[in-house]
């Protein structure tokens, strides 16, 4: 019974941090998946929107440890500003780099990111510096377990739904051909009229606003958000090696890279504990090199990943005088 | 005051500056070549300073192991090409890029593996040279500065008078133009990676030989090699040289105004700014 609950608890507090991951790689995929931004600032977002929220709900800070807020509003307010000041960040970083081209954009967005992390690590005065930011409250904390987590989880997992679900509306519309389209060939959906620069910064700002919307999310699921929550090598680089494994352009794709990622990556810390500690800690290594060359064998076995992108599907419109039996 | 200058920030400035040369000259190279920007080069470094490592335990001096570093990372970054870029040489290079993410993640993790996370040092403190009072400088600076200015030496050597050094400058400068007059592409994409490799590992066991030789080393140097590289103009390997130095002085001196903590900042700061203003550098390289 014990080893019953504990697998339970265990696969709740799994999905939740999968889940968690899933928003991010939906924000990636809007702006690397569907629209072509190569966007590897992740990170940077993902700090924002955690701090954001955490300073909006957490409480008054201790003298210990002091940083900006306590202002204890509900959680979901910290929810909103997360999006909407990570989308505000965006805004301003998209107005200047989005001119930049593939490589170059990579470059800035990761440089930009990095500003963004050392300047929340040594400011102390608004993100606690090195101590980060406690006492952040999770939701349905009053319920106690197992309840309580599996409150979370549900909320997380309706999170994705409803950011699953107006991707997809998205996608299907002409906001997501025109975005596809841009990806494809930029001089051509120029030339067909559409507004090339504001339709990127809109799937960038988007993008990010999700990405800050999981630093949220995973800020509030560990009650407390350190500087080190920001690692590139976990909130960029395994999103990266997420989307791509489950098939960018592709939003189940994208969560189920996420699930099947986070799956490996757990399932390798799971290993290390049989093993001894000192191998365990070299074991943690293993894992990270695992990634790296998972992400080469997806890159050249399954290039378009285990479930590509489908092409949209076309309605030709029909033409006044044309029979049925001739649209293909 | 002009001493404390000198001691404070000049001579870590010139350091740091050299190191980050060294680097991004690969950097740029590859990028002009190959057409990637190449994120794994700061673990090339690491590679370079772990390699010596083992040699230094032996009672080798650090500088004698450069060439040893330069010659196996070199070899390991022409396996790493032939394993995991060039499949995509046909591809777009934004998978490229993405390849190279993956193998800075291996590199990084396998140094780990062996290496372990510990602080690794290939001598003790080294206290400033007397007879040079007031200036504190020690033997290590001498062996850093020699070592420098015989690899710059060296690589301007190879680019201006040997036949490959000049195919590779005509191969970053024009790919097509190049290839027409009969250049062979695989070959100067080989020499490319021996050059930029065995560099940025001499880079490695300089910043070792200066600091101390730990796993991310290599990878916190990246970002601030782009930025001397795209500041140089990418392509252009004397830019590199020149963006290095401006980098590395803008960091060290950058902290007479603000915090040291932020010193890093600076460096990123300066990269998108070129990037946005003047992406071509200073020294008119190209922009893909």
């Amino acid at each position: 019974m014990d080893f019953a609950f504990g697998l339970m608890m265990f696969i709740v507090g799994f999905a939740t941090l999968a889940g968690i991951a899933s928003v991010s790689t939906l924000g990636l995929n809007v702006s690397w998946g569907i629209t072509g931004l190569f966007n590897i600032g992740i990170a940077g977002f993902y700090a924002v929107g955690a701090y954001t929220s955490a300073i909006l709900t957490a409480q008054p800070s201790v003298p210990s440890n002091p940083h900006l807020g306590g202002f204890e509003l509900p959680i979901p307010v910290g929810w909103a500003g997360a999006m909407v000041f990570s989308a505000i960040v965006a805004w301003f970083v998209g107005k200047v780099c989005l001119r930049l081209r593939a490589d170059y954009l990579a470059i800035a967005t990761i440089g930009i990111a990095e500003i963004i992390r050392i300047t929340f690590r040594n400011w102390s005065d608004i993100a606690g510096g090195s101590y980060g930011i406690h006492r952040i409250p999770r939701p349905f904390e009053s319920l106690g377990q197992p309840w309580e987590e599996l409150g979370f989880l549900a909320l997380v997992l309706l999170v994705v739904a409803v950011v699953y679900w107006i991707i997809e509306r998205g996608i299907n519309s002409p906001w997501g051909r025109v975005m596809r389209a841009i990806r494809e060939n930029e001089l051509a959906a120029e030339a067909a009229g559409k507004d090339v620069e504001r339709m990127r910064l809109q799937a960038f700002v988007f993008g990010a606003a999700l990405m800050g919307l999981a630093g949220a999310l995973s800020a509030h699921y560990a009650k407390a958000f350190l500087p080190e929550d920001t690692e590139p090598l976990t909130a960029t680089f395994l999103i990266w090696v997420m989307l791509i494994a489950g098939g960018s352009g592709n939003n189940r794709g994208a969560i189920v890279g996420a699930f099947l990622v986070w799956g490996l990556w757990t399932m390798s810390e799971f290993i290390t504990d049989f093993l001894s500690t000192e191998w365990a800690t070299r074991a943690s290594y293993i894992r990270v090199f695992l990634i790296g060359f998972l992400l080469q064998v997806v890159l050249q076995v399954f290039p378009k990943g285990l479930i590509p992108e489908r092409p949209p599907v076309l309605r030709p419109e029909r033409k006044p005088g044309t029979l049925d039996h001739t649209v293909d | 005051m002009a001493i404390e200058f000198f001691n404070d920030y000049l001579l870590s400035a010139l350091i740091l500056g050299s190191i980050y040369a060294l680097g991004a000259i690969g950097i740029s190279m590859i990028y002009a070549i190959l057409r990637f920007a190449h994120f794994a080069h700061g673990d090339a470094l690491s590679i370079g300073a772990y390699v010596a490592l083992p040699l230094v335990a032996l009672g080798v001096h650090p500088v004698l192991t450069i060439p040893i570093a330069m010659a196996v990372t070199a070899v390991l970054a022409i396996g790493i090409d032939r394993a995991f870029y060039k499949p995509f040489r046909k591809s777009q290079p934004i998978i490229m890029v993405i390849a190279s993410f993956g193998v800075a993640l291996m590199i990084r993790a396998a140094i780990q593996l062996f290496g372990g996370v510990d602080d690794h040092y290939y001598w003790g403190i080294q206290p400033p040279m007397e007879a040079l009072e007031p200036f504190a400088i020690a033997a290590k600076h001498f062996y850093i500065f020699g070592s420098v200015i015989a690899l710059i030496g060296a690589t301007h050597y190879l680019l201006a008078y040997t036949r490959t050094g000049k195919a590779m400058r005509a191969m970053s400068d024009d790919a097509d133009l190049a290839r027409i007059t009969g250049i062979g592409t695989e070959k100067i994409v080989i020499w490319t990676w021996i050059v930029g490799a065995a560099l940025a590992a001499a880079a490695g066991v300089l910043l070792g030989m200066d600091t101390r030789i730990r796993p991310d080393m290599g990878w916190n140097l990246l970002l601030p090699m782009f930025a001397a590289a795209i500041l140089g103009g990418l392509g252009r390997p004397y830019g590199a040289i020149a963006g290095g130095l401006v980098i590395g002085a803008m960091e060290e001196l950058s902290t007479l105004v603000i915090p040291g903590d932020y010193k890093s900042a600076v460096a990123f700061a300066v990269m998108v700014l070129v990037l946005i203003i003047r992406p071509q550098g200073i020294f008119k390289g190209r922009v893909l």
